[in-house]
């Protein structure tokens, strides 16, 4: 499959998810959407997300085998590098701390230049890895904002979180910056996939899929912000319903609200599944997640097994005329 | 064998992908840059399925009837006892951000060597056959069903990966490439599907104890001819002993550096410090290799030929274990051995018994590495060093994957090259220590048939030496690693003429003041020493 067939084929999926709420909402199966879809997508979520991690956790990591970014550590008087090249456990959780928050990998990026000659030239690329910081930590604001319609009274931290968020003041409602930067990262990262052909190149429909259904989301949350005005308090009645599993449905809320609420559905539904898992994964990379000590602490492989050797005793016997001829000590003589 | 196209024409890489999409693109055996199917008598020494002669050029690769049950079976085996493998095809999100580390993608521009297709090539078959998405989506999942071709492709590019970890650096889930291809490899072993760089020396190895498959008595002679090598230079005879019971030390190196030249005089370097300092250990003829191609066939296979080195020690009641000079040998001491072969618990916690350093680092496998040892001399002032010896020399240091990504042994070498040369430079810093490129021939690709891959593949690491010669006018690369030390002088002959190729203990053996020898008028390899060149011809005439 070429990759504007991979597009295509993505953009009609999120096309179709868009619609299905649309003609079901209006068709007087609001409770599907509003009650059952939202429930079975985060038991999926949940348990997805744990099921993928046991069936990880489930094969050993029979070998050390950390990438080591950074001197060992030897000799007192050599400074080694904990952080990249940890020994013990403080260092991998700092190693894993940098990793996942910092997206420390990502920052050392360079990028390829290749002039005829040849000359290679390996320049900055730190592009990538700011997109990469302001698409999620955008996310996590806009989760985190949410927690306003699951919370009652709200939760201090999402008050303040809103607060810093809008700190622009502009537009009524308050513009926050979050949702716009999750947009744009959004789209730098699909404009990154189709500008760069090894990257267009490499691209599957789960690459696009899950990018044009966060763009989807994402934007339909912005429209029903600031343009069609959905009935908020219905919203909020509707979530803690959720939230507390009394659920209830308020006549009224815009239909838009509901194609918001069931692409989040299907994304959640679809995490599990799909290479969204990364962010469960990282944590169990064995080439980051472990300490490069197998010089100094004996490791176990729990399914270790004897093999077969070439013995000492079965190459002497093979040379040991040889071997005496040319002096060298054996343990048989004859 | 092919031809290697010229420099300027191999100069010219494109790196824009074809038209056509991956999953129905398929790799031409083009002569110098695939290896040649290993020799069935090679896998019959060490019992390895199908043997049978072959070639990768025919259309026919003789696979067993069963060949997809043992590829999907094999496949799930390795998910069930691999996090990492598991891992590694679930996580990946096409970031490409690892698209453009690997050298043989720089140098070939070939898009399946972009470490994230590379992974793709077995990826896209997991799918197909271990996920939900992948069995009901099929090719919309980005899912393949298993064909032979298939197991071409796998077997070209998996032969084009040196397993050197260079593009996990750089991954943000630490996604290891080699890790994948390991796996690739293990699945074409299964098939009969290897090649015979790889498994020439594994059987050579496995039977003799060495690459070469060097018998004991020649491998003494070889050994000799260096004393006197070493005392027509320095006019000092030292004394190996070989297989001697009781030694306090087991030294092991690669066998490359007992056969091929510059290794050689990296060996001759070796024993003169060892004379000096008055070390007492032993060679073993039996345990006679420290790399390990194992590591490139399987991780049974590593076992097997590892365990020597722990069967011989304990055999000869030494007390610990000291390494040469070698990349993928590190490795597997570093990441496997003691997990593999373990415990040694028959050996002691490896003390220097000049400077009386014990090696906290190694407490477990009981293993130091040379680098390790040497600067511990120097730092304590135990080495007469005259590092003016080797002021014709302008040195620039290529770290080894190995002992870089899966060790982290950057200081150490650097250290005692700076105690041992007086100029010194390192490669710009995207081509060192963690970032360091690859030589193009590593894991078994080290091959003439493969010549042009190789150069391909050297091709990063060759520009980066050439910026510092062109600089600063480096005309010496020193190594730890006996592959480097074959490989490195082809690779730098073809794209910058001028740099030779050097071990670290070849400089330590010319810097090194030995007790009683006489006036040195040369180097190792009968180069006369800086301000000796008039005497030396005074001595021809
Ligand atoms: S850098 Fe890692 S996640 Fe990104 S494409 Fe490469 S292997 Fe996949
Ligand atoms: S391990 Fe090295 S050779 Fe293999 S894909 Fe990664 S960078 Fe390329």
């Amino acid at each position: 499959m070429n990759a504007s067939q991979a597009m295509v084929f993505s953009l009609v999926a999120v096309g179709i998810l868009v619609c299905l709420p649309l003609i079901g909402v209006t068709a007087g199966m609001t409770s599907l959407f509003a009650v059952i879809i939202p429930y079975a997508a985060v038991a999926l979520f949940f348990v997805g997300v744990v099921a993928r991690v046991v069936r990880w956790a489930r094969s050993p990591v029979p070998f050390r085998i950390p990438t080591t970014c950074g001197q060992q550590k030897s000799f007192s008087w050599i400074k080694a590098d904990p952080l990249e090249n940890p020994t013990d456990t403080k260092g991998v959780v700092l190693r894993m701390i940098l990793e996942v928050l910092l997206f420390r990998s990502l920052f050392r990026n360079t990028r390829l230049e290749y002039y005829d000659g040849p000359k290679i030239r390996y320049a900055s690329a730190k592009w990538l890895w700011l997109g990469a910081i302001v698409f999620h930590y955008s996310f996590l604001v806009v989760l985190l904002r949410h927690l306003r319609f699951f919370s009652e009274p709200v939760v201090p931290l999402v008050t303040l979180l809103e607060s810093v968020d809008g700190f622009l003041e502009v537009g009524l409602p308050r513009l926050y910056i979050s949702g716009l930067a999750l947009l744009a990262g959004v789209a730098y990262l699909f404009l990154r996939r189709v500008t760069i052909p090894q990257l267009k190149y490499i691209s599957l429909p789960s690459d696009y899929f899950p990018l044009f259904l966060i763009f989807a989301i994402a934007t339909t949350g912005v429209l029903m912000r600031y343009i069609y005005k959905v009935d908020i308090v219905g919203v909020k009645e509707l979530t803690m319903g959720l939230a507390t599993f009394h659920p209830v449905i308020p006549e009224g809320i815009g239909t838009i609200f509901y194609i918001h609420l069931f692409l989040v559905s299907v994304l959640f539904a679809y995490f599990p599944f799909s290479k969204l898992v990364h962010m469960a994964g990282v944590f169990l990379s064995p080439t980051r997640n472990l300490p490069n000590n197998s010089r100094m602490v004996r490791h176990i492989n729990p399914w270790n097994y004897p093999v077969k050797v070439h013995t000492y005793e079965e190459y002497e016997d093979e040379f040991r005329e040889k071997m005496i001829e040319a002096g060298l000590p054996v343990e048989k003589k004859e | 064998m092919a031809t290697v196209p010229k420099p300027s024409e191999l100069g010219k890489v494109d790196h824009r992908p074809p038209q056509r999409p991956w999953t129905e693109t398929f790799p031409e055996f083009r002569p110098g840059t695939y290896c040649y199917s290993a020799k069935p008598k090679n896998l019959e020494v060490v019992g390895l399925p199908n043997p049978r002669e072959w070639s990768p050029t025919d259309e026919d690769w003789k696979l067993p009837d069963d060949w997809k049950d043992i590829t999907l079976k094999g496949m799930k085996d390795r998910l069930d006892k691999f996090r990492s493998f598991k891992l590694f095809m679930d996580i990946c999100v096409r970031c490409g951000a690892c698209a453009d580390k690997c050298h043989y993608f720089i140098g070939s521009g070939d898009p399946k060597n972009m470490p994230v297709l590379r992974a793709e090539l077995i990826r896209s078959i997991y799918r197909n056959y271990f996920t939900g998405s992948g069995k009901i989506l099929k090719k919309y999942a980005g899912a393949r069903a298993l064909t032979e071709q298939i197991i071409k492709e796998w077997f070209y590019y998996f032969y084009q990966c040196t397993e050197c970890r260079r593009c996990s650096v750089f991954c943000p889930y630490g996604i290891d490439t080699a890790e994948i291809t390991m796996m690739g490899r293990e699945l074409l072993n299964e098939l009969g599907c290897n090649i015979d760089w790889i498994m020439g020396p594994v059987a050579n190895c496995y039977m003799n104890g060495n690459h070469l498959g060097i018998q004991p008595h020649a491998f003494k002679d070889m050994i000799m001819f260096f004393v006197d090598e070493i005392e027509a230079v320095t006019g000092v005879r030292v004394e190996p002993t070989f297989n001697r019971k009781g030694a306090e030390v087991l030294f092991i190196t690669p066998s490359g550096d007992v056969f091929a030249d510059p290794g050689t005089y990296t060996l001759m370097g070796y024993m003169m410090l060892f004379h000096e300092i008055g070390l007492d250990y032993t060679w073993s003829t039996y345990a006679s290799e420290g790399g390990n191609f194992g590591l490139f066939t399987s991780h049974e296979m590593m076992k097997r030929l590892n365990a020597k080195m722990y069967a011989e020690a304990k055999r000869l009641k030494v007390k610990w274990i000291l390494g040469g000079e070698c990349g993928h040998m590190w490795r597997v001491i570093n990441q496997y051995m003691d997990t593999m072969n373990g415990p040694a618990d028959f050996l002691e916690v490896p003390k220097s018994p000049i400077t009386g350093t014990v090696f906290e680092n190694a407490k477990s496998t009981k293993m130091v590495h040379i680098a390790e040892f040497t600067a511990d001399l120097i730092r304590h002032g135990k080495l007469n060093l005259d590092p003016s010896r080797n002021d014709n020399k302008i040195v620039t240091f290529h770290d080894s994957c190995n002992t870089s990504r899966a060790m982290g042994l950057f200081e150490e070498p650097r250290y005692v090259l700076k105690a041992v040369c007086n100029h010194f430079y390192d490669m710009p810093e995207n081509t060192i220590r963690e970032k360091t490129f690859c030589c193009g021939s590593g894991s078994g690709l080290n091959t003439d048939e493969f010549m042009e891959m190789r150069m391909r593949g050297g091709l990063p690491r060759a520009n980066a030496v050439r910026y510092v010669h062109e600089k600063y006018g480096v005309n010496m690369l020193a190594c730890i690693c006996a592959i480097d030390r074959a490989v490195l002088p082809p690779l730098m002959n073809y794209w910058v003429p001028g740099v030779e190729v050097t071990g670290l203990h070849e400089l330590v053996g010319n810097a090194l003041v030995m007790k009683g020898e006489k006036k040195r008028t040369t180097d190792l390899r009968y180069e006369p020493l800086p301000g000796m060149e008039e005497e030396e011809e005074a001595e021809d005439v």
